[in-house]
């Protein structure tokens, strides 16, 4: 990994400094959901379908609720009752907690036990008797619109296919016309196969419904508090200021922990039957197998060029698989959330972009994982599109994208499917880690290797992320528009502390924000408390995912604390009887102007302003601002990737040697931490592009349902990365930050496949790239990843 | 976290005592060593004996020694102990080379050699390096130990010639002039099962080879082993075209089957490949070209 190079310190505002919130974790002493325990707590156990698609005939629960330690068997019949059987999705449609009429996709919800232990719990799931008729299932999407698919649906009313949507953005006929004067046309099948967040810790949930006081108290894994509130509040009938969600410290989210599973709904119900807390925390294969997952798009993608190797345009026709239910999270307007800005860092003369969902008997969810709402499959499609010309055009990778770039006099830059970039210096950042990565020589030594028959790749990808949502004309989720509050205090004697609506999930939060706090006013990062993560002492806001807390949350916190700043002053000037006007601020303090010497620290004046003086004019006490952002537009971040890699000639095993990563999301507060998010986005780039996959066999089983199967990559398949930076700010943001936390998912994967099939000269291979798929590859025979292998 | 059915559990106080309590107990029992196959297939109720016998305390079967012309490796001897033990490595690098691949540094450190070869996973490394090796199983019960050569123990996936009211307490490896050996392995990442894996082990009189043991893991192998190839070698020159002509027949002799971990086609591609491999290393360490 790369060594941190400058000392460390312990900046007011920006710069390196280590993580606050770091000296719980090492010791082992951060709270997480499973170490809550709360008195009388009671467990739940939920018993999931063994069958991707099967009607339930019948559920007998009379032995479970016969077992001396089950406090309540829940089925989907007692939830009917209660209306609560089936719940809005994120996106239009119905989930259902638990199955009434049938299963929809293997490890579905079917029945909660709650007991005195959960190992109680465990065992009384096995005296559940479910008697199944088995379906047909479909998990193959390409399959999923033949006439002759099994419905899944049928609970819709009229249902009789499996469509979901189809939506497009971008200009048909001009893009049309742009293919059709094209000199090369270079058409690819893509599969970005279903992956999945595998955060370490797993999903879970405490409710605790005081029947006395009528609150409702949930401890969960949450990466959206207040959204997961309004959401209970609207869906239950439960009044909102009644309800507390506390999310504590999270082991990892990457956007499995957005949603509301029905794990969450069945604790809070069985804390009403039973009038106790219960406890819910699924184990590794509930995580992998019945969760948000990540990704399953087919594209069908084209790239129209001249000779010279102008882009001219994109196109693609997109296949959805959206699992059993419609719950990707996104924003209303986009059913395929920003897959559209598929057009890249290039300046293009048209695109266009279609995308069908489909339903298939597979778990719900998606878009989760680092993904900024579908920039990862979008950015990998148009990466993998661009080598594929260049393979074409026998033009070096590297050249070709130089030549097609948007310069940075054109920003901002509308691209041909609506979005507005905000700021760029593209080719400076190739350039960078063109020489970072002493590309002209890698070339030089992947000849010489070729030439005695070793293999050796080279891959290229540039991407621009779309984060920070967002405006709340355009977003919203669940009609909750996509603003966040932000709460700055200071207290009399100058120490702070600042409420945020969004939730680290290990991110760093704790030491980011005050780290901006400290750049307004000149307090000391240790001196402010973050506070976030409790919907009784936060702000509301929509949470953390979408690479949004700093772009959105950290301009609130920016502004807040500069409203902060201007009340100060008008608190010194009153201090030093001299008029707001001749004031000039230098980091921690107003002074006067000309005389540096005659002045008030911000801790004198938050002093001053919880005491005795009295005020001026206008001017009430204490010290303190706040600020819900609407953000005018989204934050574009960007960056310059080149993998190399060698791969055993017989074995065609790849080691990625070398990764080189110039990300540019503006000014860093933490580098840090900038760093950080980076290295490990990265490695989730290496684990798609090389080994993860979530794939089905024909009568639905799920094939990742265990770290046995599902694999995540590890230190030793990373190489040391290799950093670099441009910082070119956003013109909006107060702090001209991007956004970082999925710049290095969304842009890695394409690099490492673009280098492998470099280093093999084969166009196109879906990924994974295992070694076996690379030997196909390397044979003209690669194999659907998505399914049971053959 | 996922959690085993309801299961009684004794520790066993001597080789002994653990056959004394299997008998009292019967088939529903099942001796516990390091736990990393047994508790994962218990967690996923794959498994659920009614009672489990601890052998952690029979730390006099944690050895490996060399004893006459014979190298003696103790049921409980870990992983860990058989990656670092000099005196396996000095007659058997073949051992050095699979436990550096065999899972992860937490498994090696508790997973025992007994447990590994009694589990008889198909793809389990140590069954085909003995299998290479043509070590013999020590196996002990209330009538006394009897001893069974490599190719009997394996009846079938997960069955081991070891049967109700038995322990595997030892496994032994002839030391043999001359000898080289070695172990390849293909794996999807560090800690994952093998692809494919195969292991050599061959003896040199001058060029002549005079033994060899082919041992491969992940490919449906019968007893884990080459017969074919290694009776393609026996008493031939080490060769490369005699080496090509053995892993060609490694390859065809095994029966692969497709999964998730890869197509049969290539695991089979692969058993060549590093049957290959495995051969050229084993035969450089006989002539002491390579440590
Ligand atoms: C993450 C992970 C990765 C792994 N990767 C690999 C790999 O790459 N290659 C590989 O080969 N293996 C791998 N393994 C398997 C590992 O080598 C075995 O799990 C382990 O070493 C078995 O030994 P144990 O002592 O833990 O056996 P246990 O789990 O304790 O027992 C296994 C079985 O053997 C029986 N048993 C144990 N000792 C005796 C005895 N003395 N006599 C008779 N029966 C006995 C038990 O009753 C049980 O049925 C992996 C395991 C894990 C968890």
């Amino acid at each position: 990994m790369t060594v941190t190079q400058e000392p460390e310190t312990n900046p007011i505002g920006f710069g390196r400094m280590q993580r606050k919130e770091d000296a719980r974790f090492v010791r082992g002493q951060g709270n997480y959901i499973d170490d809550i325990v709360l008195p009388g707590m009671l467990h739940g156990a939920i018993l999931r379908s063994p069958y991707a698609h099967a009607r339930i005939k019948s559920i007998d629960t009379t032995a479970a609720e016969a077992h001396p330690k089950v406090k309540a068997v829940i089925t989907g019949a007692l939830l009917e009752t209660l209306g609560l059987a089936w719940i809005p999705s994120l996106s239009a449609d119905v989930v259902a907690v638990l199955a009434t009429d049938k299963v929809r996709f293997q490890g579905q919800e079917v029945a909660f036990v709650v007991a005195e232990d959960r190992y109680s719990a465990r065992d009384a799931l096995e005296l559940i008797d479910v008697d199944y008729e088995p379906l047909p299932a479909v998990v193959d999407a390409k399959r999923s619109l033949d006439p002759d698919a099994p419905i899944i649906r049928d609970d819709i009313e009229g249902k009789t296919n499996n469509h979901i949507f189809d939506w497009d953005a971008g200009n048909k006929e001009e893009t049309d016309a742009a293919f059709a004067k094209a000199d090369v046309v270079v058409t690819e099948e893509m599969l970005y196969p279903r992956v999945h967040p595998a955060p370490m810790e797993t999903c879970g949930q405490i409710s605790d419904m005081n029947k006395v006081t009528g609150k409702l108290t949930i401890w969960c894994t949450t990466q959206a508090p207040h959204a997961h509130r309004t959401i209970y509040a609207l869906v239950a009938g439960l009044p909102e200021h009644q309800i507390r969600v506390v999310s504590p410290d999270i082991g990892g989210g990457f956007g499995n922990k957005v949603g509301i599973y029905p794990g969450y709904v069945l604790t809070v119900v069985g804390s009403i039957v039973t009038g106790k807390p219960v406890k819910w925390v699924e184990d590794r294969s509930e995580n992998l197998m019945s969760t948000s997952f990540a990704r399953d798009y087919h594209m069908h993608g084209e790239i129209a060029a001249t000779s010279e190797g102008k882009i001219l345009a994109l196109r693609t026709k997109t296949l959805a698989d959206h699992g059993a239910f419609n719950n990707t999270a996104q924003p209303t307007k986009y059913p395929a959330g920003f897959f559209h800005i598929f057009t890249g860092s290039y300046d293009l003369e048209a695109a266009y972009c279609e995308v069908t969902g489909v339903y298939t008997n597979k778990a719900p969810g998606g878009v989760a994982y680092a993904c900024s709402f579908r920039v990862t499959e979008a950015s990998y499609l148009v990466e993998r599109l661009v080598d594929c010309l260049a393979d074409e055009l026998k033009m070096d990778p590297a050249e070709l994208r130089l030549k097609n770039f948007i310069q940075p006099e054109q920003f901002p830059y509308t691209c041909k499917t609506g979005w507005e970039y905000d700021s760029g210096d593209y080719p400076r950042a190739m350039r960078l880690a063109m020489d970072i990565a002493g590309y002209e020589q890698l070339r030089a030594e992947q000849v010489e290797k070729r030439a005695r028959g070793e293999l050796m790749g080279i891959g290229i990808s540039f991407f621009t992320e779309t984060v920070g949502a967002g405006p709340r004309k355009h977003m919203d989720i669940l009609g909750l528009g996509m603003a966040d509050g932000a709460e700055v205090r200071v207290h009399p004697t100058g120490k702070a502390v600042v409420r945020l609506s969004v939730q680290t999930q290990g991110q760093g939060h704790e030491t980011t924000f005050a780290q901006i706090v400290a750049q307004e006013l000149g307090i000391p990062p240790l001196d402010i408390d973050v506070v976030h993560g409790d919907t009784d002492n936060t702000p509301f806001g929509l949470g953390t995912y979408g690479s949004r807390s700093t772009p959105v949350s950290g301009a609130a916190v920016a502004i807040a604390t500069r409203r902060v700043r201007d009340k100060a002053r008008l608190i010194a000037a009153t201090m030093l009887e001299v008029s707001p006007d001749d004031l000039e601020w230098e980091k921690g303090k107003w002074f006067v102007k000309g005389d540096p010497s005659t002045a008030k620290t911000i801790q004198e004046i938050a002093l001053a302003a919880h005491g005795s003086m009295e005020l001026p004019e206008g001017v009430e006490g204490h010290l303190d601002g706040s600020c819900v952002y609407d953000p005018p537009n989204l934050t574009y971040p960007f960056g310059a990737y080149i993998c190399v890699v060698d791969i055993d000639p017989e074995t065609l095993q790849v080691k990625v040697r070398r990764f080189i990563a110039v990300d540019d999301c503006g000014p860093r507060i933490n580098p840090m931490i900038v760093e950080g998010q980076v290295h490990g986005g990265l490695a989730d780039g290496v684990g798609m592009a090389l080994m993860e996959v979530i794939a089905f066999d024909e009568d639905g089983n799920c094939l990742g349902g265990s770290f046995m199967d599902y694999l995540l990559p590890t230190s030793m398949e990373c190489p040391s990365w290799e950093l670099g930076e441009t910082v070119t700010p956003s013109p909006h943001h107060p702090l001209g930050v991007k956004g970082v936390g999925e710049s290095a998912t969304v842009g890695s994967p394409a690099a490492i496949v673009n280098a492998v099939l470099d280093a093999i000269g084969v166009r196109h291979a879906d990924m994974p790239l295992t070694s076996a798929q690379v030997w196909r590859a390397t044979e003209g025979r690669p194999f659907r990843t998505d399914l049971a292998i053959e | 976290m996922q959690v085993p059915a309801p299961v009684e559990y004794e520790r066993a106080t001597s080789v002994d005592d653990a056959i004394a309590k299997l008998e009292r107990y019967g088939p529903e029992a099942r001796l516990i060593a390091g736990g990393h196959s047994l508790i994962p297939m218990m967690k996923l109720r794959l498994a659920r004996p009614e009672v489990l016998i601890d052998i952690n305390d029979l730390t006099d079967l944690a050895y490996i020694k060399r004893e006459g012309d014979e190298l003696r490796i103790g049921a409980m001897a870990r992983h860990r102990d058989l990656l670092e033990s000099h005196v396996a490595f000095e007659y058997y690098p073949i051992f050095r080379d699979a436990e550096e691949v065999i899972a992860d540094p937490v498994v090696r450190n508790r997973g025992t050699i007994g447990g590994s070869i009694c589990q008889a996973d198909p793809s389990e490394d140590l069954s085909a390096a003995f299998a290479a090796v043509k070590a013999d199983m020590v196996i002990q019960s209330s009538s006394g130990e009897r001893i069974v050569p490599n190719p009997e123990f394996h009846r079938g996936p997960y069955t081991t010639a070891v049967g109700d009211g038995e322990m595997l307490t030892e496994v032994r490896v002839a030391i043999r002039p001359g000898c080289g050996s070695a172990y390849e392995k293909v794996e999807r990442r560090v800690g994952d099962w093998a692809v494919t894996a195969v292991g050599a082990c061959i003896q040199l009189d001058g060029d002549t080879i005079t033994e060899v043991g082919i041992g491969l893991a992940a490919v449906s192998a019968q007893h884990f082993r080459s017969a074919g190839a290694e009776d393609i070698l026996r008493g031939g020159p080490a060769t490369e075209e005699q080496f090509a002509a053995a892993a060609a027949a490694a390859a065809e002799g095994c029966n692969p089957s497709s999964d998730q971990r890869g197509p049969a086609d290539y695991k089979r591609h692969l058993a060549r490949v590093l049957t290959l491999r495995a051969l050229r290393r084993a035969t450089a360490r006989a002539r002491g070209q390579e440590a």
